[in-house]
């Protein structure tokens, strides 16, 4: 059986590499593609969790985790969109009329 | 799971994964996320959760990549060479990610009890376990997870007639 750590170690490597894409990429959807990469991550550890614990709360949670991510893909998806129509542009660097 | 089980599934996992991010095109990186994404459904198969893993594969891989498969194409991204951030500011994100990694690994290693999975309940992850659960103890949030919906679709709708 493999312990609860190496779960817990996959999951974090998968956070991280969501958080180094939304840190290093340009294009806003790849970032948000990052941003869903990091919510499975999270996923994982609750499931792995619920195993460990053998309790199926950690599995509810992932459901409504679910259900979160639907709704902001597809508002986020609709703004993108939006963006795009307005600047023609996907690049992040570029989008920078709320700077301060 | 046991050992063999795991590496099988983790390795490809976490190269797949960074070939998400390292990939110069959109296309691609939304593919190789839907293979993450189904890889992930399998590993939860392996951590008892059936209804998880057949969401996970329904809601994400089918409809949530669909979604951005279909913006993609939409927008007819093609693989920018420019892809990074300017220079500085690349190496200081791969730099935080490396740092972030250590960190977790590094309160895991010392918070790590060892201590042996729970025998599980009866009919562990069932889509009837989850269902009951679901519509009783949790009966409130998943009704604001209804409403939540609802609002996403109007303000989508709204977002995109305008």
């Amino acid at each position: 059986m493999v312990p609860i750590s190496y779960h817990l170690i996959l999951s974090g490597i998968l956070f991280t590499i969501g958080v180094t894409g939304v840190l290093l990429r340009r294009n806003i959807i790849i970032i948000f593609m990052s941003i869903e990469l990091m919510l499975n991550a999270v996923n994982l550890s609750f499931v792995a969790l619920a195993r460990h614990f053998g309790s199926m709360d950690g599995q509810i949670i992932v459901f409504f985790v679910m259900s979160v991510a639907a709704a902001e893909v597809a508002v986020g998806l609709a703004i993108i969109l939006l963006v795009f129509r307005g600047k023609a542009t996907v690049n992040a660097d570029e989008l920078n009329l709320m700077r301060w | 799971m046991d050992f063999v089980t795991f590496f099988a599934l983790a390795i490809p996992l976490v190269i797949i994964a960074a070939m998400v991010i390292a990939h110069p095109s959109p296309i691609y990186s939304a593919l190789f996320l839907v293979l993450t994404l189904f890889l992930l459904a399998v590993y939860f198969l392996f951590l008892d959760a059936h209804l998880v893993a057949a969401l996970q594969i329904i809601v994400y891989a089918g409809a949530i990549m669909v979604l951005f498969l279909f913006v993609i194409m939409l927008l007819n991204l093609q693989s920018d060479p420019q892809r990074l951030h300017q220079q500085g500011l690349g190496r200081i994100a791969i730099i935080g990610g490396v740092v972030l990694v250590a960190e977790l690994l590094l309160l895991l290693q010392r918070s790590s009890s060892g201590a042996a999975d729970t025998p599980l309940p009866d009919k562990f992850g069932t889509v009837e376990a989850l269902g009951t659960q679901l519509f009783t103890t949790y009966l409130l949030p998943f009704e604001v997870t209804g409403i939540l919906l609802l609002v996403a679709v109007v303000g989508a709708v709204v977002l995109a007639k305008r």
